[in-house]
């Protein structure tokens, strides 16, 4: 089971390792990261996986949701299947 | 991991291009509720919708939330409620419509279609009293949608059908004008009903389908406008058809994998997908702004039928590659009040009712949501019917008409239904009389097309 999280908004100090940290509250595993600053604007894309991830998935969703309203960025998490569906044929 | 271009472009088209799941319905199919006692009959309608439909809306939310996919309705599709009335000669239909209300209530569903009869060829025992109820049914309840197929290329258009629809979309209007008219906005009379329409208010359960099945109706003009807005205005229309199905695989991917999954954890089979371009009254959510993305100044203009030809045509190419099984209405809408783009070009002027019926020609559905003067009498709004079932009977696709006379208001007013239902303008429409045409009654011939075998 995994997904996909994107951090997208003008770059501050501790963007990574808020996210990164959530990730490791919730026990969800960090496979992979791309990351970009362009103009002051930060764009990182996190694929993780959710199989051993300790709580439910709408708390895993608010607790995201909530890091975006702090860092003031668009922060999203999305099934990996949404990706795959609409852009693997 | 999947390309950063392609995460980075659905995730804009889920959060800023409106791209969501427009409905889940599930169909039920009633027959098996017949009762010659109505209270019976009611109370095994009330039990089989909520016993079908009882975690419909928690598992469609959960997936939502799940998979991170927005699913905005969740409905209900019943078998035409006329089918049941045939064995009780002395029921009152309200009676059944108020059970359709109270069981899509008790589910938590925002609507539940199918208090409607099919008559296309004549009436049988049941049909015209459900239609002559359907005024009353309307402004009793709340969430209940009816509709009414007065006609087929098969079988050709029933004109008695034709005359008392007219009467009873006036009737409806009636019935709830301190209600903006809103019953009206819930009734649509079809030519070439489809079975498995997952859309309100059209939505009924076919009897050709299984008991219980998982409809999607996909959407996204948004997404498929911005997509075009990055192609150069010189762009020959190969290409801006190119994109176009280019995007439609993909929003219809996304409603192919919501039924895969919601049809998974009901423990129901998947129906259909239906590939259309819904709009909603949210800026950009439009397919008129679609139109005037391709190079129209304002929809309703010269250009406007052939760019929405290409529109629907390319968004069922796309689309039908991307789901397994396709079906309902399938094609772009074009709902007036319903499409921000379409109310702008309404109440400049640059869409008119004659406009309207030309581009229905060529898409999904018919006038659709379109105010009319309070004063059009029944007549024109059968002859209104008349003119969209003979385009559909003829063209051998599905045509439909939902009209909204706005009783007590006059040309220029605006009705705001709120809501998904959006807002519009009263368009005018043509004052001549087709009286004596419609009060010919009798049936038109179905055409040659009909004779494929």
């Amino acid at each position: 089971m995994k997904a996909v999280i994107t951090v997208m908004g003008k770059d501050c100090v501790g963007v990574i390792a808020k996210i990164s940290n959530l990730c490791s509250q919730m026990n969800i595993n960090i496979e992979d990261v791309t990351q970009s600053i362009m103009q002051d604007m930060f764009c990182m894309i996190m694929l993780v996986n959710l199989s051993k991830c300790s709580v439910s998935q709408e708390e895993v969703r608010e607790a995201f949701a909530q890091a975006g309203q702090e860092l003031k960025m668009q922060v999203t998490f999305t099934r990996q299947e949404v990706f795959s569906a609409m852009h693997e044929i | 991991m999947i390309n950063t271009k392609d995460i980075l472009e659905t995730i804009d088209m889920l959060t800023s291009e409106n791209l969501d799941v427009r409905t889940v319905t599930m169909g039920i199919n009633l027959l098996d509720c017949i009762d010659p006692d109505p209270d019976k009959a009611c109370q095994k309608i009330y039990d089989k919708i909520t016993t079908k439909a009882a975690h419909l809306v928690e598992e469609v939310d959960r997936i939502a939330t799940e998979y991170g996919i927005p699913i905005i309705n969740k409905r209900i599709s019943v078998t035409p409620i006329a089918m049941l009335l045939g064995a009780v000669p002395d029921a009152d239909p309200v009676q059944y419509a108020k059970t359709l209300d109270a069981a899509a209530k008790k589910v938590g569903v925002n609507f539940i279609g199918g208090f409607g009869a099919l008559v296309h060829k004549g009436f049988s025992a049941g049909d015209e009293r459900l239609i002559r109820s359907i005024p009353q049914a309307l402004a009793q309840t709340d969430i209940v949608c009816s509709s009414v197929n007065i006609g087929s290329t098969k079988s050709g258009l029933n004109m008695d059908a034709v005359r008392l629809m007219g009467q009873v979309v006036r009737d409806t209007a009636e019935a709830t004008k301190d209600n903006m008219c809103l019953g009206a906005a819930k009734l649509v009379v079809f030519c070439n009903a489809p079975e498995d329409n997952p859309f309100m208010a059209g939505a009924f359960h076919g009897v050709g389908e299984p008991d219980c099945v998982i409809h999607v109706g996909v959407s996204g003009p948004g997404a498929v406008r911005a997509a075009l807005a990055k192609l150069p205005k010189d762009a020959p229309l190969d290409q801006v058809a190119e994109l176009i199905k280019r995007t439609a695989f993909k929003i219809t991917r996304l409603g192919q994998l919501v039924a895969n999954l919601a049809s998974e954890a009901l423990g129901v089979p998947a129906g259909i997908i239906d590939l259309s371009l819904a709009p909603t009254p949210a800026v950009g959510d439009s397919v008129a702004n679609i139109l005037e993305e391709i190079g129209l100044e304002s929809c309703g203009c010269c250009g406007t039928t052939a760019c929405l030809a290409m529109l629907n045509d390319a968004v069922k190419k796309g689309g039908v590659m991307a789901s397994n099984h396709v079906g309902g209405l399938s094609g772009a809408f074009i709902p007036v009040s319903e499409d921000d783009g379409m109310i702008k070009a309404a109440t400049c002027g640059s869409l008119t009712l004659e406009k309207l019926e030309a581009m229905t020609a060529v898409c999904s559905v018919g006038i659709d949501m379109v105010v009319i003067p309070g004063d059009t009498t029944a007549e024109v709004i059968s002859a209104l019917i008349a003119d969209e079932a003979a385009i559909g009977m003829v063209n051998s696709k599905t045509t439909a008409v939902r009209v909204i006379p706005a009783i007590g208001h006059e040309a220029g007013d605006v009705l705001d239904f709120g809501g998904l239902l959006g807002y519009a303008p009263i368009m005018p429409i043509s004052k001549y009389a087709p009286d004596v045409f419609i009060h010919r009654g009798g049936r038109v011939p179905a055409p040659m097309q009909a004779l494929k075998n």
